[in-house]
């Protein structure tokens, strides 16, 4: 099974790099962009046996290591497909 | 007196403070690899500066994991002593034992260059050698020295007297809200701080301020 | 690419795929002569990077046997992965400089981290720790759309590597101007330090040791690096971005401390760091030095992308990998260091007895070609070259702006300005041996445990080498060897990154030759012999290339850095003086270019070798004698440059009141000169050492106030002075 795991930071935490890209956009004659913020994509191979045991597993290791869930949310997607 | 660095694999400041604390000790301490299942028992324990796995995925995440943290974490709530120097501070908060987290500064840019820094609370066994309100100069050197903490958290530090040192007024490297240059548990036990005391421990590389924090906890300790 | 139904040796070898490869009809001809038959995909592969120009040297090695590299100092000079000399004690310095210039133009961070990177791994192969990295850097003009780009990529990248593996960043320089618009320079220099009775040599011997690689998987990054960087860029460049290397320093900060700890043993009889031209360079050289032959099976050989053919393999420049050669027997020994490390270890091969390269490769032989001709057969070319024509010497002068201007508009330009947003962004304190850092003449850095401490320095003038090759060349080794000088070290050696155009072009091969000659003779003079370097060739677009840049990088010794000098004044009321003759030489100067705005090409400053051995030994005895407080040697824009640079470092002006203030003497580049600050207690005994060995001082006044003064024409705040001089780039880069 393949999963995507997105990052995103809390909504309320400064974003340095996010509030960069905006400028950076503007810059670039971009108009009508608002807020910009920045977050991490995290794609992992694994065999689990079923989608309800792999999403556990995920949602364990996010909360253990992917995620500091002081500041940051994720997102869990799975692709049962491979 | 035992005392222990902990070296994680991209710890690259381990032999920094080996130094000074042989200095203040008169003995080497120990220096314990991250993969050990567990550490002997110790009075103090320094989490030192560096890129421990790269910084990869977050400053301090996957180091904060490492096998060895558990004892550790487990000393510190025995009362063992525990020191955290930039990536230590920044493993500190990943494994829980601080509150908040180290963020990227706010300009973007790694920054190396001396602060000066206000010792807040001089009753931590780190801190004691200096006065309360002194202004004290000690290196800094990061791209992820930004405190930051919930509105919530930060007034619990300030409440619980938590804010260690701050950096000096107009002379904040990375944006850390309240100029938060180093915290510590309510008890004074564990203390976590960007700037590099290890950098500034003797004349010839500039000045001795930071000689104070290690002369303080072996004091303490002995 | 790669080919799964049809063999890659397969491949016809056609005329067009010979020149894909970046060999001429007549290197072909030779390699066809010495394999005896046409050689298959897989070693035309092999031959075209062994006889690159970045790997073989063809168009520079018989120009570059002619410099010194001898002297009692020095351990290994020339020819191994670094050079390497004896710092007393037992201890041994080892050290070179490399260039990583076309991979920074097209991506920079990548291109300068991987360079650093590269140039660590020559330093520790050879069993040292490294203690200090430095660069040289070379931009395009400021106005250039791509400037700002390049320079935050670059500083980025040698932050990012640098700072990550935890080595001081200590020192460099920086120049812009329009000459490198489309070819920037980022030469990269690292320092090491070791036992000398403990040095590790690539050379492999020992029929039957097994070849072991370790360090991070083979993928396909860099495949044909070294033909890009024999390669001009047309404007096609853009599009070669998939070839650049993408460095790794947390790996590569665990493959140092495994080979540390595994040199500490006495299991290793060969090691080589895996560089240009990947497995194949690193294998070749390593059997060639060792007279022996080398057979590998690439079956074995860790690999993260799936299905690379062979020729893949042996030219891949995947980063932080190691090539081995054990005694054998300690293979387990040495697998286990590098697995409690984190890094990947294989058996890839053996040592032989026929003097031949053989490569396996899923159950065929893929190629098998003699060693010599491929280490030494490269042609070494004597292309023609035509000498730089001299240079009039500057004249018809209009001085129009008053002296206090000029010397604003020098301190806010870009060649003098402040470039602390550049090193600030590196950690120069890392390893707790720093003494001095950027921003000295000489970065100091302490032997562990010990009073010694290492003085380095890079340097060239680029403008002067295109004016006069030949008075450019001698003028950076000079200027390199005040540099060490003046924090009272003695200098020792050099390594250098010699940066030039296309050498197919005879005027270009005439600077190349010039400059050559010019720092052979400042070599000789000053005692201060070549043990290590590099050539890069071909910096040109669409035909313009850069101005001659041969980058020095010198290595000092502070025998007791409790003597050590900065280049600040520390104390009012100590008397400024100035060591050497004013003639008041402005051709070539900033002055000339940025104040008189006159660009055109005249004679530089002319060098006195036996001038600068006299003046500088005398400073060196002066500092050694604690007689002196600080001391700054003279260069860009010249005295009055130098005094602002002394008042800037703690804030303390200076009163000149016996100096003639015309600008020829305020701004000319005359050379072989210092300026130091002397406490009143020891000005007699300077005085009459000076008198005593014959050498030209002048008491120019005094320092102390809040401004820089000289006479009734110059009177400007030092904080109007650091101002100006702190804000120029950081102005550019906001």
């Amino acid at each position: 099974m393949k999963a995507t795991i997105q990052i995103t930071l809390k909504s309320g935490v400064l974003d340095p790099q996010g509030k960069a890209i905006e400028n950076a956009l503007g810059q670039l004659g971009f108009d009508g962009i608002g807020e910009v913020r920045q977050g991490k994509l995290i794609e992992i191979d694994l065999q689990a046996g079923n989608a309800e045991t792999a999403r556990a597993q995920l949602a364990d290791m996010c909360e253990k290591l992917l995620a500091n869930t002081v500041i940051e949310n994720y997102d869990i997607q799975l692709d049962s497909a491979e | 007196m035992q005392a222990a660095v902990i070296v994680f694999p991209g710890s690259n400041c381990d032999r920094d403070v080996a130094v000074c604390l042989e200095a203040a000790l008169g003995h080497a301490p120990l220096m314990a690899w991250h993969g050990d299942a567990s550490l002997p028992d110790c009075d103090l324990i320094v989490l030192p500066g560096g890129f421990s796995y790269g910084d990869y995925l977050r400053c301090g995440s996957m180091a904060a994991n490492s096998p060895i943290m558990r004892d550790v974490v487990a000393q510190a709530q025995n009362g063992a002593r525990v020191l955290g120097i930039c990536n230590g501070f920044q493993v500190l908060t990943e494994c829980g034992l601080l509150p908040g987290v180290l963020m990227q500064n706010k300009g973007l840019n790694f920054v190396c260059r001396n602060t000066h820094l206000i010792i807040e609370r001089n009753d931590t066994p780190f801190t004691h050698h200096y006065a309360q309100g002194e202004e004290i100069i000690i290196p800094v050197a990061h791209n992820e020295g930004n405190y930051f903490a919930d509105d919530d958290t930060l007034k619990k530090l300030q409440d619980e007297n938590c804010i260690a040192m701050t950096y000096a007024p107009d002379d904040n490297p990375n944006g850390a809200c309240l100029d938060i240059a180093g915290i510590c548990s309510p008890d004074g036990h564990v203390l976590g701080m960007m700037p590099h005391p290890e950098r500034r421990a003797e004349a010839a590389l500039g000045g001795d301020d930071g000689k104070r924090m290690f002369t303080a906890i072996v004091e303490t300790l002995s | 690419m790669t080919l799964h139904n049809r063999h890659i040796n397969e491949t016809e070898i056609t005329d067009a795929i010979v020149a894909e490869h970046g060999l001429t009809p007549a290197e072909y001809a030779e390699i066809v002569a010495h394999m005896g038959r046409t050689p298959n995909m897989t070693e035309l592969g092999v031959f075209s990077v062994m006889w690159s120009e970045h790997c073989s040297y063809k168009s520079s090695r018989k120009w570059l046997k002619e410099l010194p590299v001898d002297g009692p100092q020095v351990i290994q000079g020339p020819g191994e992965n670094a050079g390497v000399i004896d710092i007393g004690d037992g201890d041994a310095a080892i050290f070179k400089m490399e260039s990583h210039n076309h991979p920074s133009f097209i991506e920079p961070y990548q291109g300068a981290a991987t360079g650093v990177g590269g140039i660590m791994r020559d330093v520790f192969t050879m069993g040292a720790r490294p203690v200090a990295n430095l660069n040289a850097l070379r931009f395009g003009e400021p106005s250039h759309p791509k400037t700002r780009h390049l320079v935050s990529g670059v500083v980025a990248g040698i932050g990012g590597y640098g700072n990550c593996i935890g080595v001081p960043t200590v020192g460099g320089e920086v120049n812009f101007d329009a000459s490198y618009n489309g070819n920037i320079l980022v030469n990269a220099m690292c320092v090491g330090l070791a036992r000398t009775d403990k040095i590790f040599y690539a050379a492999a011997t020992g029929v039957g040791a097994p070849v072991v690689y370790v360090g991070s998987k083979t993928g396909r990054d860099g495949i044909h690096g070294a033909t890009m960087a024999s390669a001009e860029f047309d404007d096609a460049s853009e599009e070669k971005r998939p070839t650049v290397q993408v460095g790794d320093p947390f790996t590569e900060k665990l493959l140092l401390e495994a080979c540390l700890e595994l040199m500490a043993s006495d299991a290793i009889i060969g090691i080589q760091d895996m560089g240009a031209a990947g497995l194949t360079s690193s294998s070749v050289e390593m059997a060639d030095k060792g007279n022996v032959g080398i057979h590998l099976n690439l079956d074995k050989v860790p690999c993260r992308e799936t299905h690379m053919t062979g020729y893949e393999m042996l030219l891949s420049e995947s980063q932080e990998r190691m090539l081995m050669v054990l005694k054998p027997g300690r293979e387990a020994e040495a697998e286990k260091i590098f697995q409690r490390w984190g890094l990947d270890f294989a058996v890839i091969g053996e040592l032989t007895d026929t003097n031949r390269m053989q490569v396996s490769h899923e159950g065929r032989e893929i190629a098998d070609m003699p060693l010599k001709p491929l280490a030494d057969g490269a042609p070494e070319y004597d292309r023609p070259h035509v000498k730089t024509p001299p240079a009039p010497a500057l004249s018809d002068i209009n001085h129009k702006v008053p002296v206090d201007a000029a010397l604003k508009q020098l301190m806010n330009s870009s060649e003098i300005a402040s470039r602390r947003w550049i090193w600030e962004q590196y950690d120069s304190m890392v390893m707790g041996d720093t003494i001095a850092g950027p921003g000295g003449d000489a970065a100091l850095v302490r032997v562990h445990g010990s009073h010694k401490a290492l003085a380095i320095s890079t340097d060239v003038t680029p403008r002067y080498c295109l004016a006069d090759p030949v008075t450019g060349g001698m003028q950076a080794v000079a200027e390199t060897w005040r540099n060490i000088t003046a924090t009272g070290a003695k200098p020792l050696a050099i390594t250098n990154c010699l940066n030039f155009g296309n050498p197919e072009r005879p005027e270009i091969m005439g600077q190349f030759v010039g400059c050559l000659e010019g720092m052979g003779a400042a070599c000789e003079a000053l005692d201060f012999p070549v043990v290590s370097g590099n050539v890069s060739l071909y910096n040109e677009t669409n035909g313009a290339g850069i101005m001659p840049t041969p980058a020095i990088g010198g290595v000092g010794v502070m025998a007791d850095l409790g003597k050590a000098v900065g280049n600040g004044f520390i104390e009012t009321g100590h008397s400024i003086y100035l060591i050497g003759e004013t003639m008041g030489h402005l051709g070539c100067s900033l002055y000339q270019r940025a104040i008189l705005g006159d660009r055109s090409q005249v004679a530089p400053p002319p060098v006195d070798l036996h001038a600068e051995r006299a003046n500088g030994d005398f400073l060196r005895a002066a500092i050694d004698g604690g007689l002196v407080a600080a001391a700054h040697d003279l260069s860009d824009g010249g005295l009055a440059v130098a005094l602002a640079e002394m008042c800037l470092k703690n804030a303390i002006g200076c009163q000149i009141d016996n100096l003639d203030d015309r600008p020829e003497i305020l701004f000319g580049e005359d050379q072989a000169r210092y300026l130091v600050a002397i406490a009143p207690d020891s000005m007699a005994a300077f005085e009459a050492q000076a008198e005593a060995s014959a050498i030209p001082i002048a008491a120019l006044g005094k320092t102390g106030g809040a401004d820089l003064t000289i006479g009734e024409t110059i009177h400007i705040s030092i904080k109007e002075l650091g101002e100006l001089h702190e804000s120029w780039l950081p102005d550019l880069m906001q």
